[in-house]
């Protein structure tokens, strides 16, 4: 009875007997959440253009947030080496259409999968030759963002909130906003939603399939760039960032592989999720809950709707 | 004719390249394999420690012609703290006869260990590995010097009852163990209940998983809420800098912050101002104000034969990886004195690790008189039970904050016979030592 009512009972007694633990709780999934939204982004925005379900989006984010912080290492000032790892990004996209997509157009999707895994390798190869393996801090106040705390004594408790924290919540939903925008609202994004609908029928009206695929690419490698700077702040730039990558596999599931508010939503559900489920449920058992929280999230949301909350449902005849 | 040159062809060829793939030993050298991570999460762990004991052997061939005239024949190979990988080098350098593995996880070292013995291959686990194998009664060919990861927290239990006023003022109080859920950070569980039991205060466990180990959000919010006295880690790689971040960000009071002896400058550099008083245990020197890295600056580091970037020389895990190959060598410089051969095999050095005696003159001998305290083995004690001290970060460097601080041996010792014993048990038939020991240890 005693355990019924510690997993049943206790918890919510908890969240109200000391509401600002509560906020707090919501607030730390809320910022991972947005961030694995923007992972997730990633992931989807290179599926829907080319059928590609990128392994390497993961690394790119390192990849990324290395080149910067390792520019920067170089001497370069923190301006100029975002804008040069901007360039990066473009050519690393350019690269990858020329040598990965290019050559392997209408081969089995398991093939561009495995390229992709080969590329992560060739990335992580790349990152540690050039910049080495050894972590490196942030370059955040370089960079003009926000260090310290809001605290506030609220709730009979205090909420504290980072403001890195806050601008990464901001800049996040900045770049959903941006991107939802781009792709709805101007040629490129209507031709990349074509493409998306069917390869066939977009290149018959001039598409051109190389020319989006480099826009997609590097279109992730910005959301890869964005999350690293966030990601990085909050702990420092390691090859350990690609795990958490890992987190965006669930947050896929439960939104839908094509779906851009499925990754949004998907994000904010499992970021959410298992910071409450640690927190007032993981005592329960020993605490480190969180690593396979999420995957019994989704799993749940499959067995009731297997395209995942906002995923296209597919009806093949048979 | 032509088929017959052809074949002789083919065979020089093919003896040319096999010369070139597996280079044999020199016969007036000892291989001493490395297992490292420079690459990976906890690279930046890794990196430090692998350059440190890379330099030091170095040093000792460049500057000595290697130990007792035979030169060392070093060979790094990267294990990512992958326990799949460590295995895979550890298949890898079996063949090539070395004189000792150094697995650098606990991971790795875990299933090495029922190995080491049919392998007649010593397993230098240096402060990591299994507790218990410090018996040498029952792991023969295994040894962690200087302390045990159940010495460390006995250690940083006493350091925090020094500063309640007795380790009897523990009662009542809330002690949290933040640690890597991996076998290195589980390790300790054992203990800490047994000790949360005899001293009277409450055990907090916060377990990070390697795939969260830079999202620990969670761990700290619990940290908010249960409001522990003290709080210890147990953490490795990324998992360090994170943690210190996020107690900053908690406003958790930093000196009474307490970790094992892992972390590395940069893992509290990278939280800023906030990290000022955060504090580990160490057994030797963080600067490279020292004869002995005087010596590895001069003859690798300023000749270009370090992988390490100068200003890192002397930092806390850089020094770690010296005093870690400074046992190899000297395990091996004993071991040529115990027999009275020049090139030594696995078999010897095991000989010579239980005679290991490095005493103050031997360390003054090695430049290291100030660096560290001497260390002793025996055939039945493989780890020595050294005292650490404790440092605290002050924004800049650690600092020595304490005195030498001895393990609670009253309580430890007892606990690690009997865990040494549950483990042969645990692995039956586990084979009774056959080896003998050497009348000097």
């Amino acid at each position: 009875m005693s355990f019924v009512y510690s997993i049943f009972v206790d918890p919510f007694v908890q969240m109200i007997g000391a509401p600002d633990l509560l906020v707090q709780t919501l607030w730390e999934g809320l910022v991972g959440g947005v961030l694995y939204a923007l992972i997730a982004l990633g992931f989807v925005l290179i599926f829907k253009a080319s059928g590609v379900f990128n392994f390497a989006q993961g690394i790119m984010m390192v990849f990324a947030a290395l080149t910067l912080v390792g520019l920067h290492e170089k001497g370069v000032p923190a301006f100029l080496a975002l804008a040069l790892t901007i360039l990066v990004m473009f050519a690393l996209a350019l690269a990858v259409e020329r040598v990965i997509l290019r050559p392997l157009v209408n081969q089995p999707d398991i093939i561009l999968f495995m390229a992709t895994f080969g590329l992560t390798y060739v990335l992580i190869g790349l990152g540690e030759l050039v910049f080495g393996g050894n972590p490196k801090n942030m370059i955040t106040s370089e960079l003009l963002l926000p260090s310290g705390s809001l605290d506030f004594k609220t709730l009979g408790g205090l909420v504290s909130l980072q403001k890195i924290d806050i601008a990464a919540a901001i800049i996040a939903s900045l770049m959903v906003a941006v991107l939802a925008l781009f792709f709805q609202k101007t040629r490129i994004g209507r031709a990349l939603r074509a493409v998306a609908d069917d390869h066939q029928a977009a290149l018959s009206v001039g598409i051109s399939l190389d020319q989006i695929w480099v826009i997609v690419w590097f279109t992730a490698g910005l959301v890869a760039l964005a999350t690293g700077i966030m990601w990085g702040a909050r702990s420092n730039v390691s090859f350990a960032l690609e795990i958490i990558a890992l987190k965006a596999l669930p947050v896929l599931i439960l939104g839908g592989l094509t779906s851009v508010p499925g990754a949004i939503v998907g994000g904010l559900i499992i970021g959410i999720g298992e910071k409450l489920g640690e927190f007032y449920w993981g005592p329960l058992v020993g605490g480190g809950i969180e690593s396979w929280l999420a995957y019994f999230i989704a799993l749940a949301v499959l067995l009731f709707r297997p395209q995942g909350l906002f995923g296209e449902k597919i009806i093949e005849r048979i | 004719m032509t088929n017959l040159k052809a074949s002789l062809l083919a065979l020089a060829a093919t003896t040319a390249l096999t010369a070139f793939a597996f280079p044999a030993q020199a016969e007036d050298s000892v291989f001493v394999p490395l297992f490292t991570y420079r690459t990976g999460p906890f690279a930046g762990s890794g990196i430090f420690i692998a350059d440190g004991m890379h330099d030091y052997l170095t040093m000792l061939n460049e500057r000595d012609g290697g130990i007792g005239g035979v030169k060392i024949a070093v060979e790094e190979c990267e294990t990512g703290y992958d326990t799949k990988k460590g295995l895979e080098c550890y298949e890898a350098v079996k063949p090539k006869n070395p004189v000792m593995v150094n697995p650098w996880s606990t991971g790795i070292t875990l299933p090495l260990i029922p190995r080491a013995a049919v392998d007649k291959i010593p397993i230098l686990s240096m402060a990591y590995g299994l507790s218990a194998s410090a018996q040498g009664d029952t792991f023969p060919w295994i040894f962690n010097p200087p302390d045990t990861y159940w010495d460390g927290f006995s250690q940083i239990l006493k350091f925090i009852g020094g500063q309640e006023g007795g380790l009897d003022k523990l009662k009542g109080k809330k002690i949290g163990y933040i640690y890597l859920d991996a076998g290195f950070g589980r390790e300790p569980l054992p203990l800490i209940e047994q000790l949360a039991k005899d001293y009277g205060f409450e055990a907090k466990l916060y377990p990070v998983a390697a795939a969260e180990m830079q999202n620990q959000s969670a761990q700290w919010l619990n940290v908010r809420r249960d409001r522990p006295d003290y709080m210890v880690m147990y953490g490795w790689g990324a998992m360090q800098p994170t943690a210190i971040k996020e107690a900053v960000k908690t406003n958790y009071p930093m000196d009474k912050f307490i970790s094992i002896w892992w972390p590395s400058e940069d893992d509290a550099r990278g939280a800023g101002d906030g990290a000022k008083g955060f504090k580990m245990l160490n057994w030797h020197g963080s600067t490279p104000d020292f004869p002995v890295i005087k010596d590895v600056q001069k003859y690798v580091v300023d000749a270009g034969k370090s992988q390490s970037p100068k200003e890192k020389v002397g930092t806390t895990l850089y020094n770690r990886g010296v005093y870690n190959s400074m046992l190899i060598a000297e395990a091996i410089r004993t071991a040529q004195q115990v027999t009275g051969k020049k090139v030594v095999t696995g078999e010897d050095v095991r000989r010579g690790l239980e005679d290991l005696n490095i005493d103050a003159a031997r360390l003054k001998a090695l430049g290291m008189e100030g660096f560290t305290g001497p260390i002793k083995l025996s055939c039945s004690d493989h780890n020595g039970h050294r005292p650490t001290f404790v440092q605290q970060w002050d924004g800049t460097k650690y600092v020595k904050v304490s005195d030498w601080i001895e393990p609670l041996s009253d309580k430890v010792q007892p606990l690690l016979q009997a865990d040494a014993k549950a483990y042969a048990e645990k692995n039956a038939p586990w084979p009774a030592r056959t080896e003998a020991c050497d009348a000097r240890s």
